[in-house]
Protein backbone atom coordinates (compact mmCIF):
# COMPACT_ATOMS: atom_id res chain seq x y z
CA UNK A 1 0.00 0.00 0.00
CA UNK A 2 1.44 3.69 -0.81
CA UNK A 3 0.84 6.41 1.36
CA UNK A 4 1.83 10.02 1.41
CA UNK A 5 2.57 10.05 4.97
CA UNK A 6 5.80 11.68 4.40
CA UNK A 7 4.98 14.51 2.32
CA UNK A 8 1.60 15.50 4.81
CA UNK A 9 4.20 15.33 7.77
CA UNK A 10 6.92 17.53 6.04
CA UNK A 11 4.04 20.42 5.25
CA UNK A 12 3.70 20.35 8.91
CA UNK A 13 7.35 20.05 9.40
CA UNK A 14 6.93 17.18 11.71
CA UNK A 15 9.50 14.70 12.27
CA UNK A 16 8.97 11.04 12.10
CA UNK A 17 9.85 11.18 16.15
CA UNK A 18 7.03 13.72 16.29
CA UNK A 19 4.71 11.88 14.75
CA UNK A 20 5.29 8.67 16.55
CA UNK A 21 4.97 10.79 19.80
CA UNK A 22 1.61 12.02 18.81
CA UNK A 23 0.55 8.59 17.85
CA UNK A 24 2.36 6.63 20.79
CA UNK A 25 4.16 4.06 18.85
CA UNK A 26 8.00 3.23 18.05
CA UNK A 27 9.91 5.60 15.19
CA UNK A 28 10.08 2.64 13.95
CA UNK A 29 6.54 2.04 12.71
CA UNK A 30 6.14 5.33 11.23
CA UNK A 31 9.48 4.60 9.40
CA UNK A 32 8.36 1.23 8.18
CA UNK A 33 5.17 2.44 7.52
CA UNK A 34 6.16 5.34 5.51
CA UNK A 35 8.30 3.31 3.37
CA UNK A 36 5.21 1.14 2.45
CA UNK A 37 7.02 -1.71 4.57
CA UNK A 38 4.03 -1.92 7.51
CA UNK A 39 0.58 -1.27 6.79
CA UNK A 40 -1.06 0.09 9.92
CA UNK A 41 -3.98 -1.53 11.72
CA UNK A 42 -7.46 0.41 10.54
CA UNK A 43 -7.63 2.40 14.29
CA UNK A 44 -3.50 3.61 13.71
CA UNK A 45 -4.67 4.60 9.98
CA UNK A 46 -7.86 6.56 11.53
CA UNK A 47 -5.76 8.36 14.24
CA UNK A 48 -3.14 9.15 10.92
CA UNK A 49 -6.29 10.46 9.42
CA UNK A 50 -7.66 12.73 12.56
CA UNK A 51 -3.74 14.21 13.25
CA UNK A 52 -3.44 15.28 9.40
CA UNK A 53 -7.25 16.50 9.39
CA UNK A 54 -7.72 14.53 6.09
CA UNK A 55 -9.66 11.04 4.83
CA UNK A 56 -7.79 7.81 5.01
CA UNK A 57 -8.16 7.71 1.37
CA UNK A 58 -6.57 10.73 0.87
CA UNK A 59 -3.39 9.36 2.90
CA UNK A 60 -3.43 5.61 1.45
CA UNK A 61 -3.74 4.29 -1.79
CA UNK A 62 -4.33 0.88 -2.42
CA UNK A 63 -2.16 -1.04 -4.95
CA UNK A 64 -3.26 -4.22 -6.47
CA UNK B 1 3.40 19.41 17.58
CA UNK B 2 2.99 19.40 21.09
CA UNK B 3 6.39 18.21 23.12
CA UNK B 4 4.64 14.72 24.70
CA UNK B 5 7.12 12.34 25.81
CA UNK B 6 6.57 9.38 23.61
CA UNK B 7 4.55 7.16 26.54
CA UNK B 8 4.99 4.27 24.38
CA UNK B 9 9.44 4.14 24.50
CA UNK B 10 8.78 4.63 28.39
CA UNK B 11 5.92 1.23 28.49
CA UNK B 12 7.92 -0.40 26.79
CA UNK B 13 11.00 0.27 28.77
CA UNK B 14 9.01 -0.59 32.03
CA UNK B 15 7.21 -3.57 30.49
CA UNK B 16 11.02 -4.65 29.28
CA UNK B 17 12.33 -4.26 33.02
CA UNK B 18 9.25 -6.25 34.27
CA UNK B 19 9.80 -9.27 32.17
CA UNK B 20 13.34 -9.26 32.80
CA UNK B 21 12.58 -9.46 36.05
CA UNK B 22 10.15 -12.37 36.28
CA UNK B 23 12.61 -14.27 33.96
CA UNK B 24 15.30 -13.97 36.52
CA UNK B 25 12.80 -14.92 39.38
CA UNK B 26 12.19 -18.18 37.23
CA UNK B 27 15.74 -18.72 36.93
CA UNK B 28 16.51 -18.62 39.88
CA UNK B 29 13.64 -21.08 41.44
CA UNK B 30 14.63 -22.86 38.15
CA UNK B 31 18.47 -23.18 39.95
CA UNK B 32 16.89 -23.95 43.49
CA UNK B 33 14.69 -26.49 42.04
CA UNK B 34 18.22 -28.18 40.20
CA UNK B 35 21.13 -27.80 43.02
CA UNK B 36 19.12 -27.46 46.15
CA UNK B 37 18.07 -30.93 46.91
CA UNK B 38 21.72 -32.02 46.49
CA UNK B 39 23.74 -29.02 47.92
CA UNK B 40 21.55 -27.21 49.74
CA UNK B 41 18.88 -29.12 51.74
CA UNK B 42 19.59 -33.00 51.57
CA UNK B 43 17.00 -34.50 49.45
CA UNK B 44 14.33 -33.26 52.36
CA UNK B 45 11.01 -34.30 50.82
CA UNK B 46 9.12 -31.40 51.88
CA UNK B 47 11.48 -28.57 50.44
CA UNK B 48 11.54 -30.53 47.27
CA UNK B 49 8.12 -30.16 47.00
CA UNK B 50 8.15 -26.46 47.49
CA UNK B 51 11.48 -25.98 45.37
CA UNK B 52 8.42 -27.30 42.23
CA UNK B 53 5.93 -25.29 43.50
CA UNK B 54 7.87 -22.14 44.05
CA UNK B 55 9.45 -23.32 40.26
CA UNK B 56 5.66 -23.62 38.57
CA UNK B 57 4.34 -20.32 39.98
CA UNK B 58 7.46 -18.14 39.12
CA UNK B 59 7.51 -19.78 36.03
CA UNK B 60 2.95 -18.70 34.91
CA UNK B 61 4.14 -15.14 36.78
CA UNK B 62 7.22 -15.34 33.98
CA UNK B 63 3.95 -16.51 31.33
CA UNK B 64 1.80 -13.60 32.61
CA UNK B 65 4.26 -11.14 32.39
CA UNK B 66 5.27 -12.00 28.84
CA UNK B 67 1.87 -11.90 27.62
CA UNK B 68 1.53 -8.07 29.11
CA UNK B 69 4.54 -7.44 27.40
CA UNK B 70 3.24 -8.55 24.47
CA UNK B 71 0.25 -6.49 24.84
CA UNK B 72 2.12 -3.46 25.64
CA UNK B 73 3.60 -3.56 22.40
CA UNK B 74 3.04 -1.23 19.52
CA UNK B 75 1.60 -2.79 16.29
CA UNK B 76 4.65 -3.55 14.45
CA UNK B 77 6.78 -4.91 17.37
CA UNK B 78 3.90 -7.35 18.02
CA UNK B 79 4.17 -8.57 14.31
CA UNK B 80 8.07 -8.75 14.85
CA UNK B 81 7.39 -10.70 18.38
CA UNK B 82 4.99 -13.04 16.90
CA UNK B 83 6.96 -14.08 13.68
CA UNK B 84 9.67 -14.38 15.57
CA UNK B 85 7.61 -16.94 18.26
CA UNK B 86 6.38 -18.76 15.42
CA UNK B 87 9.83 -19.42 13.56
CA UNK B 88 10.92 -20.36 17.13
CA UNK B 89 8.30 -22.98 18.19
CA UNK B 90 8.39 -24.61 14.39
CA UNK B 91 12.48 -24.66 14.64
CA UNK B 92 11.78 -25.88 18.10
CA UNK B 93 9.25 -28.43 17.00
CA UNK B 94 11.61 -29.68 13.32
CA UNK B 95 15.24 -29.62 15.83
CA UNK B 96 13.83 -31.34 18.99
CA UNK B 97 12.49 -34.74 16.85
CA UNK B 98 15.25 -34.76 14.72
CA UNK B 99 17.64 -34.31 17.96
CA UNK B 100 15.90 -37.29 19.72
CA UNK B 101 15.85 -39.41 16.38
CA UNK B 102 19.61 -38.83 16.04
CA UNK B 103 20.14 -40.56 19.30
CA UNK B 104 17.69 -43.36 18.91
CA UNK B 105 19.11 -44.11 15.63
CA UNK B 106 22.54 -44.28 16.82
CA UNK B 107 23.78 -41.38 14.86
CA UNK B 108 24.62 -39.24 18.11
CA UNK B 109 26.06 -41.93 20.56
CA UNK B 110 28.70 -39.69 22.24
CA UNK B 111 26.28 -38.40 25.03
CA UNK B 112 22.54 -38.03 25.71
CA UNK B 113 20.05 -35.67 24.23
CA UNK B 114 18.49 -32.97 27.17
CA UNK B 115 15.73 -30.68 26.83
CA UNK B 116 18.03 -28.13 28.17
CA UNK B 117 20.00 -28.44 24.86
CA UNK B 118 16.82 -27.16 23.11
CA UNK B 119 16.77 -24.33 25.60
CA UNK B 120 19.81 -22.69 24.04
CA UNK B 121 18.55 -24.02 20.37
CA UNK B 122 15.20 -21.84 21.27
CA UNK B 123 16.95 -18.51 22.67
CA UNK B 124 19.07 -18.43 20.04
CA UNK B 125 16.33 -18.49 17.11
CA UNK B 126 14.30 -16.33 18.58
CA UNK B 127 16.86 -13.80 19.02
CA UNK B 128 18.15 -14.25 15.51
CA UNK B 129 14.38 -13.88 13.85
CA UNK B 130 14.12 -11.09 16.37
CA UNK B 131 16.97 -9.16 15.13
CA UNK B 132 16.62 -9.75 11.18
CA UNK B 133 12.63 -8.76 11.96
CA UNK B 134 13.72 -5.48 13.09
CA UNK B 135 16.26 -5.26 10.36
CA UNK B 136 13.69 -6.18 7.83
CA UNK B 137 11.10 -3.40 9.08
CA UNK B 138 14.04 -0.31 9.35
Amino acid sequence: MKNRIKVLRAERDWTQADLANELQVSRQTINAIEKGKFDPSLPLAFKLSILFKTSIEAIFQYES
Amino acid sequence: MSDKPNIYNETERESNKNLAFFTALWLITTALLAFGPTLIWDEKAWLNILAVVLNLISGALMIKANIKHLQKLDELAQKIFLNSAAITLGVLMVVGVCYELLFFTDLINSFEPRISHLYFVMGFTFIISTYLGHKKYQ
